[in-house]
């Protein structure tokens, strides 16, 4: 897992995408691979000293899910932020062997979740359906800006595109699909993060996979010139 | 999992398709967390603070703050870069400081009001581990117009502490919040501008931005000149108060001490509050 993550740092930086910072984006991935198993152990034994680390091995990554589920950098900034500090003030009230027993990575994203959607509760449901009537999540980018000719552009436009129908999903899909194939969890990490029973998750995952499908077919049909 | 809606596609394209769906997906987890992301969690929680670098009539400063505001201020020429702030804040604080690209809006913008000498500017200020006098006097230096000056006296004076005027220089001295809680605006009984958190000659050069001649000043105390009254009014104050600026040269009568304004039937200014201002 942290390996491939180290991997995904590398690619990000080949596009262009994350150049500047991808070499604290790989020691934490190493740091964190080194240290998955003891890091409850620190935080029970000093909350206080242990908790930073905390924050710099799963900030990208609660970020890259904060930002799938709600599509927008800003939010997902607030969100991953909120999500830290709502963490921090639980790991406080936690007796030491609780938090000794907690798979931190699910409980991050779990929490993390209940952020969004309390977010989304307080405020506008901005989530389209992609089944519904309106199913066209943005408008497309212009012609002549698709075709342009350099490779990692088109990848990046090509991500932005998918990110933009990932956040287009119903929600419980989408955190399904997001928790699986964009953070990589397994499917027991994933049903502890949402609180639902593997086959439950395993179903949403592939309803949400499908219409991901669908939705990229229906555009690439459109974008051939079918209408 | 179902085939593409679009019929006319093989297999063989679905299903690389597919393949490509779940690596573009996995790419998707790529991001980088935004730069403050670190700096403003751990400053909500209070295990460390954010900082910003603020240009200041006495150069670039240093600005902390954590959620229970303002925590520290102090010159990069005497603290070095980043590197010596980190350190001199670690030193004081028992606790790190990480920098931020911006501090949130609402900060920023009381932090501007305060140093263009807005006094309703609404900053807070994290003043825990000072003792409940060091904050009564820290709090009374802020009621100080920017402009005006008063002595270390009038501050003792005010909190109800008249016999402390050396400790209230002492708490001045030690403010951790330079500028922004103005205690370059208390100056010694005598007149002389007097010594400062950022160093004497930072002192006169913060008043002289806010439109105060620190010569003027210890001409005056040379003098022996310490309040200003209006031979119209009868009123008498600190030479710095807004309505002693406002009497004329003609109309101004000096006086060394309250007994000699009280002798001559001047009562006190109930803005600046002299001695025996009630
Ligand atoms: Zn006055």
């Amino acid at each position: 897992m942290a390996a491939e993550r180290a991997g995904e740092a590398g690619r990000a930086a080949v596009e262009g995408t994350a150049a500047p910072r991808d070499k604290r984006r790989g020691h934490a991935a190493i740091r964190n691979r080194q240290s998955a198993s003891e890091l409850p152990e620190a935080l029970a034994g000093d909350l206080d000293g242990s908790f930073e680390r905390l924050v710099r091995d799963f900030q990208d990554r609660l970020y890259a899910f904060a930002l799938r589920l709600t599509g927008s950098p800003q939010d997902a900034e607030e969100v991953a932020q909120d999500a830290f500090v709502r963490a921090y003030r639980a790991l406080c009230d936690y007796p030491p062997e609780r938090i000794r027993s907690l798979a931190l990575k699910p409980w991050l994203y779990q929490i993390a979740l209940n952020v969004a959607r309390n977010r989304v509760r307080g405020r506008r449901l901005a989530v389209v359906p992609l089944d519904g009537p309106d199913g066209r999540p943005r408008a497309d980018p212009p012609d002549d800006e698709r075709r342009r000719p350099e490779a990692a552009v088109e990848r990046a436009e090509r991500r932005d595109d998918l990110g933009a129908l990932v956040a287009a999903l119903p929600e419980r899909y989408r955190a399904a699909v997001v928790l699986r194939h964009v953070e990589g969890l397994r499917y027991d990490e994933l049903a502890a993060a949402l609180g639902q029973p593997v086959g439950t998750v395993k179903a949403n995952v592939h309803r949400g996979v499908r219409l991901l499908r669908e939705a990229l077919a229906e555009r690439e049909w459109r974008d051939e010139g079918g209408r | 999992m179902s085939e593409p809606r679009d019929g006319h596609r093989t297999e063989g394209q679905g299903l690389g398709r597919d393949r490509r769906l779940v690596r573009d997906l996995r790419a998707l987890g790529a991001g980088v967390a935004p730069p403050d992301l670190l700096a403003n969690v751990l400053s909500r929680v209070r295990l460390g603070d954010a900082y910003w670098t603020l240009d200041t009539p006495v150069g670039p400063v240093f600005v902390a703050y954590n959620d229970g505001g303002i925590s520290a201020v102090m010159r990069a020429a005497a603290v070095g870069d980043v590197a010596g702030f980190e350190r001199a804040f670690r030193e004081r604080h028992a606790r790190p400081a990480h920098p931020v690209t911006r501090p949130p809006a609402a900060l920023a913008h009381a932090v501007e009001r305060q140093l263009g000498g807005d006094r309703r500017a609404d900053l807070r200020f994290d003043l825990r581990g000072r003792s409940d006098f060091e904050r009564a006097v820290l709090l009374k230096a802020r009621e100080i117009p920017p402009g005006e000056v008063r002595p270390y006296g009038w501050i003792a004076r005010e909190i109800g502490r008249p016999g402390a005027v050396r400790a209230v220089g002492t708490a001045l001295g030690n403010n951790p919040v330079p500028l922004l809680i103005p205690c370059h605006r208390v100056v010694r009984s005598d007149g002389r501008v007097g010594d400062y958190a950022f160093g004497g000659a930072a002192k006169r050069a913060v008043l002289a931005a806010e439109g105060l001649d620190p010569d003027r000043l210890e001409g005056l105390a040379r003098a022996g000149v310490c309040y200003h009254g209006s031979d119209t009014t009868h009123v008498y104050c600190f030479p710095t108060c807004a309505h002693a600026r406002r009497i004329t040269d003609r109309h101004r009568v000096a006086f060394r001490s309250d007994e000699e304004a009280a002798a001559a039937g001047y009562r006190p200014c109930r803005v600046c509050r002299p001695a025996l201002a009630s």
